[in-house]
């Protein structure tokens, strides 16, 4: 028996997961508003704007986290390029950016300043309609996607995987990036894009603009998880899973792995898009570096750290990883790479699930105590078992695994 | 008693014959700068000795007028200009100043004066410093100088420079052989000296034109060789730096699975131990300096293996199984090697300089010079690529290593302690690692991030020439070394690097084993 859309959608977030989500979001979406705009500056309880675009940043991290944990955890492929996707969306929404400076730039021109600079006359071919920000926003989810769809059809289709998979992301990053760092190439050379003015003609840098733009950071964010919720748990969630653990059984069965990876790293992709766009006008610069390897897997440490395989998990991490950054490279910058490389070598070896896999180990801990357990609740084996094992279905009505869905 | 009258006669003769012409002497004094160049002009077609004498002390600024004497100091005395003679020191005295256009014509005058030097290896100098600035003025001089030559080496070169001068003649038949015997030449100069003759605007002479165009080609030729062999060179020298880099890799890869991040790192360290050793040779052995190079190399693998070996033992060990997770633990552990070496020698890139016998170069073309240090460095990847072929297939070692590549459990069962030769396989290829970043010390800036521009590079090589394949490394980085520097003269070193990852992205996917791939049952696993 089938059931209605809103049935099967409702079913995505347990009912305490639609309650945090919606205490979530009215806190972005009128918490912060409220305590940054209309409590004074000098009181205890003001929403500084260091904070809220902290607040904008690490959201915008936490959704290029779930996109990962989609590719990562869900269907095991590591990929060490997704910061070129990031950069992609950002550049697209920073080209209509550039453009909204109009002449307010330091050359008084038309043109960015930075074509100015290399004196150039018109705008290349590839900033046309850049005016526009439907033809941005558009530019924002096709241009990542287009570029993950062409990479990841050839990668695929010759069955590409495993460390082999993550290398050449690897090297199609490195390469945007040179290729980005180019002067010639058009988007800023070495600076990238930076000194924005104006987003649909409102100031970029206005307390109201900021709140919008957090606000809709926080909607995306939810919108990514419940979607990427509603994905990992549906049917094709679990082709996904299956493919992930044992991609030749999956395909004797019958399936064909190439669409199922296809069509979750393209989706990616686009996601990372959509964070970079959403990144751009609140940090107010994008640049080259962004594509440099270390970003690329600074994304996957975010997600190891929460937990891979659990979307919640990659959040906690993208946002742990990152207040800790902030917090470091404040106070002790010289520690901070001391703090990250241990960081990595800690979670890879002592947390394979992460801090949601640690929280999971103390609720059971807390669970059996009464039976007397000793500490660790589970032997070391069983924490190194595939992550499948851990996402727990939730009560989807079953659907048969044919390709053919009963009526 | 005739012979005492001759030689009376000689000696009254020779100092009039060694006089210069006071006239042409005194418009040195002029204030106009072109009779100054005409009187040089005319100084230097002299045989006279006492005319090189005052060219030089022309060009450094020892020439003074006083009334009606014009003099130059010679070691402190005062020498008559005209006679060659000391003179008591005049009262009064004007220096006699030159301006760069006529410093330019004296130099060539100099160099002029020098090419009848009796020593071939001056006449020689005098000719190549005579090649950037010859003028049609020196064609008289150049004729004698031409016809008096005996010297094999210095013969050909002279005959160039006569050529050269003659492109401006009037007389297109003498363009004409000028044109023709300057097809001999290859270097760059000739060719930018004759574009012009293939340009009617400038040249009016058919014949002269199509005869510029023939020798333009045969220069071409001769310089594309040139060019082509230094990128080959280059392409060499990139490539056993990246063969240094990955033949480590190589080895831990194939032995263990591992995607080591950290290798770069590894590199690191090795520059590191070189710009050490430097420092305590300055410090203590200051007389030794050019030496320290060689007592690096072993300080070099060894830091190198021990910072491998303890990562082995430490974190990597821990993680078999698990290659996604191990790359990242690695990946953190090079962000600790980073800032670790930040914090010892400073986030600036460190000095080392070149040992005094690696500067300098083989000159086998006018447009290619071997530099030595990458000659050494070739000469080292290929000794350190002997080695580990040796330690591969000849030892007791390589054995165990080649054996727990193939089948892990299999060597297990009969007897390698797979353990251990993990630790020592990734001692070795750290080790490795080491050497590559002491050769890289060498070429390149010694820094805390040297390590991450080669990280990409050497996966590539180890990636593109198989896993485990010592073979397939070395044909991926010298083929990816003499591909990237062709690609760069063609495009552009950045572009250059795309195409090329490009490539090797798309070579990947056609064959995803490498070049070299494992054949048989456990190809797959």
């Amino acid at each position: 028996m089938r059931t209605s859309f809103t049935e099967r959608a409702l079913v995505t977030l347990s009912p305490g997961g639609w309650r945090a989500l919606a205490a979530f979001l009215a806190v972005m979406l009128m918490g912060v508003p409220l305590l940054h705009l209309a409590v004074p500056a000098g009181s205890p309880l003001h929403v500084s704007d260091y904070v809220v675009t902290l607040t904008g940043k690490v959201l915008c991290y936490a959704l290029v986290a779930v996109a990962m944990d989609l590719v990562w955890g869900y269907a095991g492929i590591l990929s060490l390029g997704h910061g070129l996707f990031f950069a992609l969306g950002g550049y697209a929404f920073g080209m209509y950016l550039m453009r909204q400076i109009g002449t307010d730039g330091s050359y008084h021109s038309t043109l960015p300043d930075f074509m100015v600079f290399l004196d150039w006359k018109t705008l290349p071919w590839y900033w046309q309609g850049s005016d526009h920000f439907w033809w941005a926003a558009f530019l924002v989810l096709a241009v990542p996607a287009l570029v993950a769809f062409v990479f990841g059809y050839f990668a695929f289709q010759s069955r590409i995987k495993g460390v082999y998979f993550s290398i050449i992301t690897q090297a199609l990053t490195y390469a945007a990036m040179l290729l980005f760092f180019r002067n010639e190439t058009g988007f800023g050379g070495n600076n990238g894009f930076t000194d924005f003015k104006r987003i649909l003609g409102y100031s970029v840098t206005a307390p109201e603009t900021r709140v919008v733009l957090l606000g809709v950071t926080s909607l995306a964010l939810a919108g990514t998880l419940v979607l990427a919720r509603w994905l990992v748990t549906s049917r094709f969630g679990r082709v996904l899973a299956a493919v992930r653990d044992a991609e030749s059984r999956a395909m004797f069965i019958g399936y064909n792995p190439l669409w199922y990876k296809l069509f979750i790293w393209t989706l990616s992709a686009a996601l990372c898009g959509i964070a970079g766009a959403l990144y751009v006008p609140q940090v107010g610069i994008i640049n080259p570096s962004e594509m440099s390897a270390a970003a690329s897997i600074e994304i996957a440490v975010w997600v190891a750290v929460g937990g891979r395989g659990s979307l919640i998990g990659a959040i906690v991490g993208a946002i742990a990883v990152n207040l800790a950054k902030s917090w470091f490279t404040v106070s002790f910058p010289q520690y901070w790479l001391f703090f990250l490389g241990f960081l990595f070598i800690a979670v890879t070896l002592f947390l394979p699930e992460g801090l949601v896999g640690l929280w999971r180990r103390v609720q059971a801990h807390w669970a059996k105590r009464g039976e007397a357990m000793e500490w660790p609740p589970a032997p070391l084996e069983e924490t190194a078992k595939p992550v499948a094992s851990t996402v727990v279905p939730p009560p989807v009505p079953v659907v048969p695994l044919t390709e053919e869905r009963p009526a | 008693m005739k012979k005492l009258l001759f030689a009376l006669l000689l000696a009254c003769a020779l100092p009039a014959w060694s006089a210069l012409d006071p006239a042409v002497v005194h418009k040195l004094a002029d204030d106009d700068s072109d009779q100054k160049i005409a009187a040089i002009q005319q100084l230097a077609q002299s045989v006279d000795p006492v005319a090189e004498r005052l060219l030089k002390a022309l060009s450094e600024d020892g020439v003074y007028v006083s009334g009606d004497t014009v003099f130059f100091s010679e070691g402190d005395k005062p020498v008559d200009a005209v006679t060659g003679k000391v003179i008591a020191t005049p009262a009064s005295n004007d220096s006699i100043s030159i301006n760069n256009r006529v410093r330019g014509v004296l130099d060539g005058a100099l160099a002029g004066v020098k090419l009848f030097d009796p020593d071939a290896a001056v006449r020689l100098a005098a000719a190549r410093a005579l090649q950037e600035k010859v003028t049609p003025e020196l064609i008289p001089l150049l004729t004698r100088a031409a016809k008096a030559e005996t010297d094999a080496k210095v013969a050909p070169v002279i005959v160039q420079l006569l050529a050269q001068a003659n492109l401006k003649n009037p007389d297109p038949v003498a363009r004409l052989v000028a044109v023709q015997a300057l097809a001999e030449s290859a270097s760059p100069n000739t060719r930018s000296l004759l574009l012009p003759l293939t340009d009617p605007a400038t040249e009016k002479d058919d014949k002269v034109r199509a005869a510029a165009q023939t020798s333009l080609r045969a220069i071409d030729g001769k310089l594309a060789w040139g060019e082509n062999l230094g990128r080959v060179f280059t392409g060499l020298s990139l490539g056993s730096i990246l063969l240094l880099a990955s033949l480590g890799l190589a080895i831990t890869y194939g032995v263990m699975g591992v995607i080591n991040m950290a290798h770069g790192e590894l590199l690191m360290v090795g520059a590191y131990s070189a710009y050490a050793v430097q420092s305590l040779f300055r410090h203590y052995l200051p007389g030794a300096i050019d030496w320290y190079l060689p007592a690096a190399v072993p300080v070099a693998f060894f830091s190198a293996a021990i910072v491998g070996m303890v990562m082995e033992r430490t974190v990597i060990r821990w993680l078999y199984g698990r290659p996604l997770e191990t790359l990242l633990a690695t990946w953190g552990i090079s962000l600790i090697l980073i800032q670790g070496a930040r914090t010892l020698f400073g986030a600036q890139n460190v000095e080392v300089a070149n040992p005094s016998w690696m500067s300098g170069g083989i000159a086998l073309l006018p447009n290619l010079v071997l530099p030595w240090n990458r000659i050494v460095i070739i000469g080292f990847a290929l000794s350190v690529l002997l080695l580990v072929w040796g330690l591969m297939n000849k030892t007791r070692l390589g054995l165990f290593v080649r054996a727990v590549t193939q089948n892990r459990p299999m060597a297990g069962c009969v007897g390698v302690p797979t353990q251990r030769i993990d630790t020592l396989a990734f001692g070795l290829g750290a080790g490795i690692a080491g050497l590559g970043g002491l050769a890289l010390s060498q070429i390149a800036n010694v820094g805390p991030e040297m390590g991450q521009g080669y990280i990409v590079d050497s996966f590539l090589v180890v990636v593109l020439g198989g896993v485990g394949q010592l073979a397939g490394a070395v044909y991926a980085a010298l083929g990816l070394g003499i591909v990237a520097k062709f690609l760069e003269g063609w495009a552009g070193a950045v572009i250059a690097k795309i195409i090329v990852l490009a490539i090797v992205i798309v070579f990947i996917q056609r064959r995803p084993q490498g070049l070299f791939a494992l054949k048989g049952r456990f190809a797959d696993s």
